[in-house]
Order: structure tokens, then sequence, then C-alpha cells
């Protein structure tokens, strides 16, 4: 790595102010809807008492799973030593921070009773996954601004890589944490599953890096500082790769479930029978979030192409937002075996029918809103502190890179 | 730290109401000696009980819902709560209902109610991140209203559906079953009128419809008579397979 100069972005052009503008509103549009599922309850809502975790959770759990694996970046340049993302460090770390920031929001204000958080903290059930999440998420906050304090302060540089690898450590914790609070869940035919824990893994990859490197290619083209195409291209094969483990993932935990008789129901309902899920998981997850990315990362025209490689990256969130929907809206649509071996022909409750849920703009609404505060924290960041290279071009980053 | 368990203790005092009443109220002589411990009004519940129900599916008639139409009387919920009215079908509480199976090879068809099934290993106590879903010392399974914070992931880790979570602000609450926006709930086993040493109320209007479906009483101790029918005639688990040994049992399933 040659000399790589760190400067805030100035921040007064029209176009920066005009990206604080939208994210501020988006963020005030957000907490309106939440006072209105607030004040009224969550009637408003598209959740009920069958499906009790709704699009706040989609939204919650991609941030907080992407946010894991933002962090990636810094760890491959601080644990693994590859110096061409050294210069990439700190963004990555900002983005894990900004993007779990998003997420615990949205969470917490989807609660019953988000007025006792404090209870939430003082309040352990040390058996509850939750509650080791609680900790695992508010660690993750303490290690990371740790971390980055060593990278961005000369005289601690030297323990940027301990720091470094204490992080990575604790992310994929933090990740099996989250994949575990579904993979415990017995009483689900779609959760319990132990491969729920490396699947979590593998999409945090993904999703981390994609959002990545969108967020690396706007900055860098807003504020008009060169971004070099090895380094481009380094990113977007990497996320291919990580594209396909996610796929590799899926394929594995689909055909455990289908070696085992008594998964096979939840299998038939979530590829072949269920109505709206096979079609997100095929169409959405698949193809869209899948299949199309990695061919626009890897055919030999569109690889090359920034804006489809972009393309790509974005497809590859929608479509892990669409993994999440069929996973924790899909999972809870199927119906509960409470009877083996008997069908329910009566119930006050809709027991043996699949739960019906339809997301209400309230929800969506707060789920942007996590987004928004993600974004806007990396946007205010870069302008006060220096996160960004002034330059991220292939000569200025790589040391042999030859140009 | 003393605080705040103080407070815990209080308000879970608070919630419960009171303890069990005089030993003489006892039926059965062999009961008679083991109420001599019966705790004192301010005294926690104690394991040397645990409270189950039995049911009879061969006696629980087809149509017939007074356990459930008892149970929203006695704790307010359902009909017997007006407020609550914007929620959708799918929203509403349900702490017990009624449902009818049929068995898909030889086509028998049951019907039986279904409510929490107050299990020893409660999935819903291990996921609960604040303790507020606990099971007491005498295995009834109940959420503290002052700790929950909507989370609702004790109603994902419930394999029975057996918990409802409360969408809008109620009025007219019963002194006995406090319910709250936001928080989830669940059948009580109606707590209160067991720590008076009395029956759940559907518990008791199957009884008084003269359907007899219903047991309920202490599995620990062997001359009551939901042990007696345990022992001689048997009584299946829903879902034996998830090891959660619950305190709800169901005959002739
Ligand atoms: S039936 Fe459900 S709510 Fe009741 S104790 Fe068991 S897991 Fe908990
Ligand atoms: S909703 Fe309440 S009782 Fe249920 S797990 Fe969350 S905090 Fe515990």
């Amino acid at each position: 790595m040659k000399n790589v100069q760190f400067m805030e972005i100035e921040g007064r052009s029209f176009g920066y102010l005009a990206l604080l503008g939208i994210l501020g509103a988006i963020i005030l549009v957000a907490l309106g809807a939440w006072y209105v599922m607030e004040h009224h309850g969550h009637y408003v809502t598209g959740m009920n008492n069958a499906v009790v975790w709704g699009t706040p959770h989609i939204f919650a759990i991609f941030l907080i799973v992407a946010a894991s694996g933002a962090l990636n970046v810094a760890s491959i340049s601080s644990v693994f030593n590859k110096t061409a993302y050294k210069p990439l460090a700190r963004l990555s770390g900002l983005l894990a921070i900004a993007l779990l920031a998003g997420g615990l929001m949205i969470l917490v204000l989807d609660l019953g009773r988000p007025d006792r958080l404090i209870i939430a903290m003082t309040y352990y059930n040390f058996k509850s996954i939750f509650a080791w999440n609680i900790i695992l998420y508010n660690g993750f906050f303490v290690i990371v601004a740790v971390y980055l304090w060593m990278m961005m302060q000369q005289s601690m540089n030297k323990y940027s890589k301990p720091v470094g690898v204490a992080a990575f450590l604790w992310r994929l914790i933090l990740t099996t944490g989250t994949g575990s609070i579904f993979g415990f869940l017995v009483a689900r035919q779609g959760y319990d599953a132990a491969i729920m824990a490396p699947l979590f893994i593998a999409m945090s990859f993904s999703f981390g890096l994609a959002i990545f490197l969108l967020v690396l290619m706007a900055a860098y083209k807003w504020t008009g500082r060169p971004l070099g195409d090895a380094l481009f291209r380094r990113l977007k094969n990497l996320l291919g790769v990580f594209v396909a483990g996610v796929l590799y993932f899926v394929l594995a935990y689909h055909l455990t479930n289908l070696y085992a008789t008594e998964h096979h129901g939840i299998e038939a309902f979530i590829l072949r029978d269920g109505g709206i899920y096979p079609q997100l998981f095929w169409i959405g997850q698949i193809v869209i979030g899948s299949l199309l990315p990695l061919l626009l990362f890897y055919h030999p025209s569109t690889g090359k192409n920034r804006t489809l490689v972009g393309l790509g990256a974005l497809l590859v969130i929608i479509g892990g937002f669409i993994q999440l929907y069929v996973l924790i809206i899909g999972g809870q649509a199927y119906p509960l075996e409470i009877f083996p071996g008997k069908e329910v022909i009566e119930s006050s409750f809709f027991d043996g029918q699949v739960a019906h849920y339809a997301p209400s703009i309230w929800e969506v609404l707060l789920g942007l809103g996590g987004m928004a505060v993600a974004l806007i924290m990396v946007a205010l960041a870069v302008k006060i502190l220096r996160f960004m290279p002034t330059s991220l071009a292939d000569e200025d980053v790589d040391p042999h890179h030859s140009a | 730290m003393t605080d705040k368990t103080y407070n815990a203790d209080l308000s879970r005092r608070h919630f419960f109401g009171k303890a069990a009443a005089a030993a003489g109220m006892a039926v059965a002589p062999g009961v008679f000696l083991r109420q001599v411990h019966a705790r004192p009004a301010d005294q926690a519940a104690t394991s040397e009980q645990r409270w189950g129900i039995l049911i009879d599916t061969d006696k629980c008639a087809k149509g017939c819902d007074s356990c459930v139409t008892a149970c929203m009387d006695e704790n307010g919920w359902g009909r017997a709560d007006a407020s609550e009215d914007k929620s959708g079908p799918h929203q509403k509480a349900q702490w017990i209902r009624k449902v009818t199976i049929k068995d898909k090879q030889t086509g028998h068809v049951q019907s039986l109610p279904l409510m929490c099934q107050h299990c020893e290993n409660p999935p819903c106590v291990d996921v609960c991140p604040t303790g507020a879903s606990m099971k007491r010392a005498d295995g009834i399974v109940l959420v503290d209203k002052h700790i929950c914070i909507g989370c609702r992931y004790c109603m994902m880790a419930c394999p029975y559906k057996a918990r409802s979570f409360v969408h809008e602000d109620l009025e007219d609450q019963k002194v006995v079953a406090p319910r709250g926006k936001g928080t989830v709930e669940s059948c009580t086993m109606c707590v209160h009128r067991v720590d008076e040493n009395g029956t759940p109320a559907c518990v008791e209007a199957c009884n008084a419809d003269n359907h007899n479906a219903m047991y309920f009483g202490d599995l620990k101790d062997p001359n009551s008579e939901i042990s007696r029918q345990l022992k001689q005639y048997g009584g299946k688990e829903l879902r034996a397979d998830l090891g959660l040994n619950t305190g709800v049992r169901y005959r002739g399933l």
C-alpha cells in the first residue's frame, strides 16, 4: 500500500444536502409510522397471532445480518493481511456499525412495548438466545468502534490487527446467534435446523458486501474520487463467491429437509404448493437474487460494466430481502403440526390452515426508516471523520498493480 | 440489584393474587394430610404440587364450547371484552379454543379444547429474553405483564399456538386477569382460582354442563382424581416427541 490519504468529504454540495434531506425525510415518515403503530396498537400492522414477526423483522434481520457482513472487508485486510483491502477497512467498519444501528432501531420500535427497552437491558434470561444477542449486538458496537479507533489513530495502528481478529470472531458469533434465533425453534418445521447458523453467516457475507459495494460506488462517484478497476473487480468477484456460497447452503438446507420425511410438508409448501412463497422462492430468491447476479458478475461482457455489476449487487440485496421473507413469513405461515396424523377440520383459531399475512404500509415505512438511519449515519460520519481515502485508484492502493 | 429483585417479587405477588386457603378445604383424607403444608397467603407457590388438566376427548362434546365461554367470562377476553373490536379474527386473543380433528387413517372425528399446555420444559420460557415468561414452582406457566416487552419470541417458540398478543387498547380489565396492549398472554390455568383452592373456569363449566370431560388437579398427588385417572386410563401429550412433559393431557386421542 502506497501512501493512502484519508480525507473527510466536503459535504457542502447540493447533492450531499439533498441526500441528507431525503434520508431525513424517510426517517421522519418512519417515526410517524411508528407513532401510528404505537398509538393504535399492532392491529394496524399486518401481523397477527399466527404470523407474529412481520415485515419489520425482515428489514431488521436483513440489516443486522448485513452489518456483520459489511465488516468483512475490514476483516480481510486485518485478519488475512490483504493489503489491497486496507484502504477500505475504515468504511467497512463504519458501515457495519451503521447497519446494525438501523436494524436494531427497527427491532426495538416494533416491540409491543418499546417503552420497556430499559427492561430488555436489565432483565436477562440467559437461556434465551435473544438475550445473548442483546449482549452480542452491544458488544459489536463497542468492539468495532475500538477497531476503528485503532485504525484511525496513527499511534494505535499496531493494535488494529488483534482488535480486528477479535472483531472478526465476534461477528461470526453474532451471526451464529442471529441464525440460531430460528435454528432453535423446535416447534416450527421450517426453522428447526442447525444449518441455520452457517446459512446466516453466508448470507451476511453476501448481503453485507453487496451493500458495501453499492455504498462505495455511490460515495466515490458522488465525491468525484477515483475508484480503480482492479479493486472493483476484486470486490465483485468476492461478492460472486459469497452469492454462490449462499446458494450452496440453501441447496444443502432443502436437500436435507427433503431427505427427512417429517419435513416434506414444509418443503412442498415452500418449493411447490405454498402459493406466493414458491413464487418468491424461485423467482425472487433463486433467479433474481442469485442466478442473475452471478451471471452479471461473471459474464465476460457484463462483468466489466460497473453499472451492470452495481445492478447485480442491487439484485443480491433484493433477493436477500425476498429470501428472508420466504424464511420468516413462509416459516410462520405454514401451519403448526399439533396433531400428527390427524387433520384439523374445524378450529376457531385457523389451526391446520396456512396463516394469512399481508405487509402493511406502516411496517414497510418503519423498515425503510431503519435503512435510512444506517445510510444517514454513513453520510454524516464520512463528512466528520476520515473514513474515505482520497483515491482508490489502482496505482494508489495496490503495490503489485501493473497498469 | 436488590431493588430489582424486590420489585419483581412484588409485581409477581400482586399479579398472582392471594395464595391457598385453609387446610380444611381438602376433599379427601389423603389430600388432607398433604394440605397441612398448604402455604400461607404471602408465600410463593411450591414444587410440592404440579397442577394439571386431563381432557377426555371421548366425553368432549362436538359443538360445545362451554369451556371457551367460561374462560372468556372469567378472564375478560374475546367476546367478554367488547373493547377489543378493532383486531381482526386472526389478531384477537385465543386463550382456549375448540378444535375438531379427524384421523387421516381411520376417519375418526374428535373434538377437544386446546390451550396453553403448561409444559414442564416450556420453550416459551426458554426463549423469553427478559424472563417475563416463567413457570411457577407448581408448574403453571405465566407471563409477567410488567416485564414483557412484546417481542413475541415466545409465540414463535410455542408449539401449540397457545399465546396471543394484545393488539389494541383495552378497557374494563378483570382484576384477576390484567391484560395489556403490546404484551403477550395465554391461559393461566386460572391461577387466581387455583391459589384459593379453586378449579379453573373451563373445568368447572365442563362439569356444570355434565360433560365431565375435564379433570383438574395435582399431578404429584397420587390420590388426586387426575392422578388416578391418568394412572388407570393413561393420557397423551400433544407433540410428545418434543419432550415438553405437558401439564395438560388428553385421553382418547
Ligand atoms: S404450551 Fe406454549 S405457552 Fe404454554 S407452556 Fe408450553 S410453550 Fe409455553
Ligand atoms: S413477548 Fe413478552 S413474554 Fe414473550 S418472549 Fe417476549 S418478553 Fe417474553
